[in-house]
């Protein structure tokens, strides 16, 4: 336990000082000290499920705290959260079939009111929320596993039956711890191999002698066009630098190391330049749940030139960028201010801050934000990892990842504490 | 923490060549200086909160983020309180970096604590020298590497220093920082620091520099738009050299200068600027507010409060540069303006006003108060309708209704401000008395005596809400009311008669008045100056006045003529190219061509005259020479009659003044110059006739050449008779 804390805090430590760059780093180094926290939590004989929600969570929500700005964290953490829901749910419904189901449902009611009275309470306001709710597919689908789950878990616990069954628990428990580190596993495999799934599905998208524009640098736009390169297309890329930071610099060095004729244009000069481009193809910081994306600043800008000349917008996402999140949510909506450095030369600039003479109070004041946000509507394709998908069908492969309890419940517990 | 420090130097000894050592980093938790009284009698200035946050707090999380692995701070006065935040920080529980502190009551300044750690023996290798009042966001990688580098090429390199671009105002002279002008000279190529000079004269404005520095470097740069960061990268020798000079106290003032004057063993300084990065110390209370500004407009990035935020007061960016806590109670009808940062638990009452200003935690602000560019520190009470311009109030302070700080007031811990009193701008006001005698030594002493008092006194701040009241009912009978009705606490004297340091170094910005008194100081002083120096730049024949100038151009233009001419001679450089240096020259003297003739013609005798001669005829002889081979560079400075007779003139001077042995020969030279067709004849008659007039004396060689005028006057009808023939 004491070294899984110690590398939590060096993580948080990590993401405070923003020492990690980029969200595919983030998410990946998430996850694998998630791994770790579940395989080093110890698991009681009831509720396995949720002793490590419950510690996936509390490190989870430190995480997300230490740096609140990079959405791939709070992402990773609801993935875990969700792949442990899904296995503890497979798992029960295995041990639902050998098991006598009407035995079950007798014994239920009394242990959980013996056990732990406040944990049932709550699970039965969670099922009254839940009835309480709209009837959507999402509820229907969710509603199921977790009244299915809660019997389950408790009924392990039970005394009359428990010597006999006592074997078959730990036997569970550490098949569900198994399982999920598994599927963890999958989770950083994916994570990992998000930009060659990427790039893979570059030939159905880059066509011969085509233009292409892009602004600052993504690793997944490399691997995509040059994925697209190496399959004998040859086409070009307008690189716009992507001020301050112009990382598109780099990109273009890149680029032209890997034989693309590249072309490199000022930020401000991409609205005359997209007349000739036959796609704008851009990686992303996050996607959010209305697919609307959250991205390196200017490109609302592009996205709106695309727009203005019918270009395709298309955006590379691997799917730990897809954030189940609304961008109304003013926590989601904080940007980044970054250092004013990065625009302009302390040194030129020092005496337009000498606050010794005048009012005392800056004249001058420089903002350098990270992020722009680019409404759905601009967005003409997400190509994640599992494909090519319309902006109004990310809310689906949310479905696909993520347990709309968590997306609740990750906010619940700070009033409390 | 001892074990473990003999381990980690075990480890890193034997293999000290290959092994990585582990960067370490000596923090200095002291400033040796007095400039944040009365509020360091009580709190050491690295624990000042700067933004919120202790100062410390920054430079920590900046060794931590540029990869320092040991730090070793240094504690001095307070040395308690510095331990003790320490022990309950953050920093001593991180993996791979370790906190180790070094307690010292008898250093009194820099030099006596590196010779401490010296004899600690904790460091074994390069290390990083920063005080606990410096922050910065620099990477460190980049000018280790220099350093690194230099060491291995010449092992006398022994310290870099960071600096950065930054101009001083030129009204002031001052930096933004409030710290003085800063002179340096560094060699542009190598970045070698040559001089160093913190300009403590404003009103000099002048500068004066060994000249062997420019006898000994091909290049080199001067800067005072260069500001020091006071973050220095060291090699181990430095702390032997502190230990060698047990003088050696300050820093730059001692240390810096004495190895760039003295010179010793060789060993040299250079400089690492940084651009894009920022870094900056906080050594007075303009700095204090400079930086709190740099913080809250982010150059510190990641350094800044909603980054830096600890633990449960998360603060949040808002719009227009407001950084709010959680937990705040603000009043609906409370104004908070831009660049403001309010701390948790700090309720704000109705039509308050706060405006670029830094409110800490737990503060208690009453209504229609208006804060304005000021600095309020935790457990603040501010009732209603009081009004803060440019001040810092400490923690604990209580300001009773519709009191007033002036601007730059400075309030130290728990002081109480009774009821409708004005706080006269520039005053300091502490709970403790003003020390009487000044002296560095005695003053550390008395901090230090005071310290344990101090600290359960700041041990109990958490109770404060009962708190001044209770010293307030203790207090009273003893201070009567310099604080206005019920205030409580001593207004310091400014002291030192400095009371233009004063708005120098305050958080308040400099007063309009002041600023034009300056500007109007350093016109009257231009005026002086052009006065001085106008005249002989435009050393014009106009100016009756200038002419002892204008002569004493003539006679150096003359002498490097001669120079020029006799370098020919030796040379045997070509006419033309002489021409050309004469040319250049008479330009540079602003001479006319006559000028040149003249010279020239009096380095020809002079060439003659020194060439070995006994009797007059070999004299004669030389002349004759002289003017044969040179006649074509005289000859091209002789355009017209006016140049010719300015020869003739010169001729006479040379004869009557310098070298008397020609004046018998004038009338031979004369003709010599004739027949070479140097001198016309239309200008020996005007030169005649010019004579006429004058005086007896004069005339002397107009006699002498009185035959020879004779036969010139005669010589044209020869002329004709010939040409008749």
């Amino acid at each position: 336990m004491p070294d899984v804390q110690t590398l939590v805090n060096e993580l948080l430590f990590k993401l405070k000082k923003r020492k990690i760059e980029g969200s595919h780093a983030t998410a990946r180094q998430t996850a694998i000290l998630l791994r770790l926290v579940i395989s080093q939590q110890r698991i009681p004989y009831t509720h396995q499920a949720a002793a490590l929600i419950d510690a996936v969570k509390a490190v989870g929500e430190q995480l997300v705290a230490a740096n609140p700005v990079e959405l791939a964290v709070g992402n990773i953490v609801r993935r875990v959260l969700h792949i442990i829901r899904e296995e503890d749910l497979s798992l029960s419904t295995v041990a639902m079939v050998g098991l006598n189901v009407s035995a079950v449902s007798d014994d239920e009611g009394d242990t959980d009111q013996d056990d732990h009275p406040v944990l049932s309470a709550a699970a039965v306001a969670a099922a009254s929320r839940n009835t309480l709710r709209p009837p959507s597919l999402q509820t229907l689908l969710e509603d199921l596993p977790d009244s299915a789950a809660v019997p389950h878990t408790s009924s392990s616990g039970d005394d009359s039956e428990g010597k006999s069954k006592s074997a078959d628990k730990s036997s569970r428990s550490r098949r569900l711890k198994h399982d999920v580190i598994e599927a963890v596993n999958e989770l950083i495999e994916d994570i990992s191999t998000s930009h060659e799934q990427i790039a893979e599905q570059a030939v159905e998208h880059i066509h011969q002698n085509e233009v292409i524009l892009t602004l600052g640098s993504s690793r997944t736009v490399l691997e995509f066009l040059c994925a697209a390169k190496e399959k004998k297309r040859s086409f070009r890329v307008f690189v716009a630098e992507g001020a301050p930071r112009y990382q598109g610099h780099l990109l273009a060095k890149e680029l032209v190391a890997r034989g693309l004729q590249t072309t490199l244009i000022a930020d401000s000069a991409v609205f005359a330049m997209i007349s000739r481009v036959n796609m704008v193809i851009v990686g992303a910081h996050a996607v959010m749940a209305n697919g609307g994306v959250i991205a390196p600043v200017g490109l609302n800008m592009v996205a709106l030139a695309a727009q203005r000349h019918a270009v395709p917008f298309v955006v590379l996402a691997g799917s730990h960028k897809l954030c189940p999140l609304y961008p109304h949510n003013p926590e989601v909506l904080l940007n980044e201010l970054r250092s004013p450095s990065e625009l302009l030369d302390f040194g030129e600039f020092s005496d337009c801050m000498d606050f010794g003479s005048g009012m005392g109070s800056p004249l001058l004041h420089v903002v350098n934000p990270t992020f722009d946000y680019v409404p759905p509507k601009l967005v003409s394709l997400f190509i994640t990892d599992t494909g090519g998908h319309n902006p109004s069908y990310v809310y689906r492969l949310i479905a696909d990842y993520y347990s709309t309890d968590d997306l609740v419940l990750q906010r619940k517990p700070a009033p409390v504490n | 923490m001892a074990p473990k420090r003999i381990r980690a130097r075990a480890v890193s000894d034997d293999p000290e060549d290959l092994a990585r050592v582990p960067l370490q980093a000596v923090l200095l938790a002291d400033s040796f200086t007095t400039r944040f009284r009365p509020i360091t009698l009580e709190r050491p200035k690295v624990l000042l909160p700067l933004v919120n946050l202790p100062m410390i707090e920054y430079t920590l999380a900046w060794l931590e983020s540029a990869g320092v692995e040991e730090v070793f701070v240094f504690c001095c006065a307070h040395a308690k309180q510095v331990m003790s935040y320490l022990e309950n920080s953050q920093w001593k529980s991180l993996p791979k970096f370790s906190v180790t502190t070094i307690e010292s009551h008898n250093s009194i300044s820099a030099g006596d604590a590196l010779r401490l750690i010296y004899e600690r023996n904790v460091i074994h290798g390069d290390f990083v020298l920063i005080s606990g009042d410096t922050l910065s966001n620099m990477s460190l990688t980049r000018a280790l590497q220099e350093h690194k580098e230099r060491k291995k090429k010449d092992s006398n390199a022994i310290m870099t220093m960071v600096v950065q671009r930054s101009k001083p105002s030129p009204i002031t002279q001052q930096s933004r920082l409030g710290t003085d002008g800063l002179f340096m000279a560094i060699d542009p190529t190598t970045k070698q620091l040559l001089y160093y000079e913190e300009n403590t004269n404003h009103s000099k404005g002048t500068l004066s520099i060994d000249k062997m520095l420019l006898v000994d470097n091909t290049s080199i740069t001067l800067h005072n738009d260069i500001q020091d960061c006071y973050i220095d990268i060291c090699s181990l020798e430095v702390l032997s050299l502190f230990t060698d000079n047990f003088d050696y106290q300050h820093l730059r003032r001692h240390f810096v200068k004495g190895l760039l004057i003295d010179d010793i063993m060789g060993y040299k300084i250079f400089t690492h600027e940084i651009h894009s990065s920022y870094a900056a110390r906080v050594d007075n209370y303009r700095g204090y507010d400079t930086i709190s500004k740099d913080i809250i407009q982010r150059w510190t990035y990641p350094l800044v409060p909603d980054v830096l935020s600890l633990g449960n007061s998360a603060t949040k960016l808002e719009r227009q540069g407001m950084y709010r806590s959680s937990e705040i109670g603000q009043s609906r009808s409370a104004q908070i303006g831009p660049h403001t940062v309010i701390g948790t638990g700090t309720t704000i009452g109705s039509n308050t006003k706060i405006t670029n200003s830094v409110v800490g935690k737990g503060c208690t602000i009453g209504s229609n108060a208006v804060i304005e560019g000021s600095y309020v520190w935790d457990n603040v009470i501010i009732e209603d309708e009081c009004e803060l311009r440019h001040a810092i109030v400490c923690d604990g302070v209580v300001m009773k209704s519709r009191s007033v700080l002036k601007p730059g007031v400075v309030l130290s811990f728990k002081v109480v401000i009774g009821q409708n009193f004005v706080v006269p701008p520039y005053s300091k006001v502490s709970l403790l008395k003003q020390p009487t005698k000044q002296d560095s030594d005695e003053e550390l002493e008395y901090a230090d005596n005071n310290s344990d008092t101090l600290d359960s006194a700041t041990g109990t701040m958490d109770k404060l809400n009962g708190d001044p009241l209770l010293e307030f009912s203790e207090m009273e009978h003893h201070v009567s009311s310099e604080l206005g009705y019920g205030g409580v606490g001593y207004i310091w004297s400014l002291c030192e008669g400095s009371h233009e340091e004063e708005w120098r170094h305050s958080v308040a910005p400099i007063p309009a008045e002041k600023l034009a008194e300056i500007t109007q100081v350093i016109e009257d002083d231009l005026e002086l100056v052009s006065q001085d120096s106008n005249a002989p730049a435009s050393s014009g024949e106009l100016k009756p006045d200038t002419q002892i100038n204008a002569e004493d151009d003539a006679v150096y233009f003359e002498k490097e003529v001669e120079a020029t001419f006799l370098r020919a001679v030796n040379e045997n450089v070509e006419v033309d190219h002489v021409i050309l240096e004469v040319n250049s020259l008479r330009l540079s003297y602003n001479m006319q061509a006559a000028d040149c003739a003249g010279a020239i013609f009096h380095s020809m005798m002079k060439l003659a005259l020194d060439a070995p001669h006994s009797m007059q005829n070999e004299l004669l002889r030389n002349v004759h020479n002289t003017v044969n081979a040179w006649q074509k560079l005289l000859k091209s400075y002789l355009p017209g009659k006016d140049e010719e007779i300015e020869v003739i003139l010169k001729f006479e001077e040379i004869c009557l003044e310098s070298v008397k042995e020609l004046s018998p020969l004038f009338t031979q030279i004369l003709h010599l110059l004739y027949d070479k067709d140097i001198i016309t004849e239309e200008a020996i008659e005007d030169w005649e006739s010019e004579k006429k007039d004058a005086d007896e004396a004069d005339r002397v060689f107009v006699k002498q050449a009185e035959i020879f005028l004779q036969w010139l006057r005669e010589a044209p009808e020869e002329d004709d008779e010939e040409d008749g023939e």
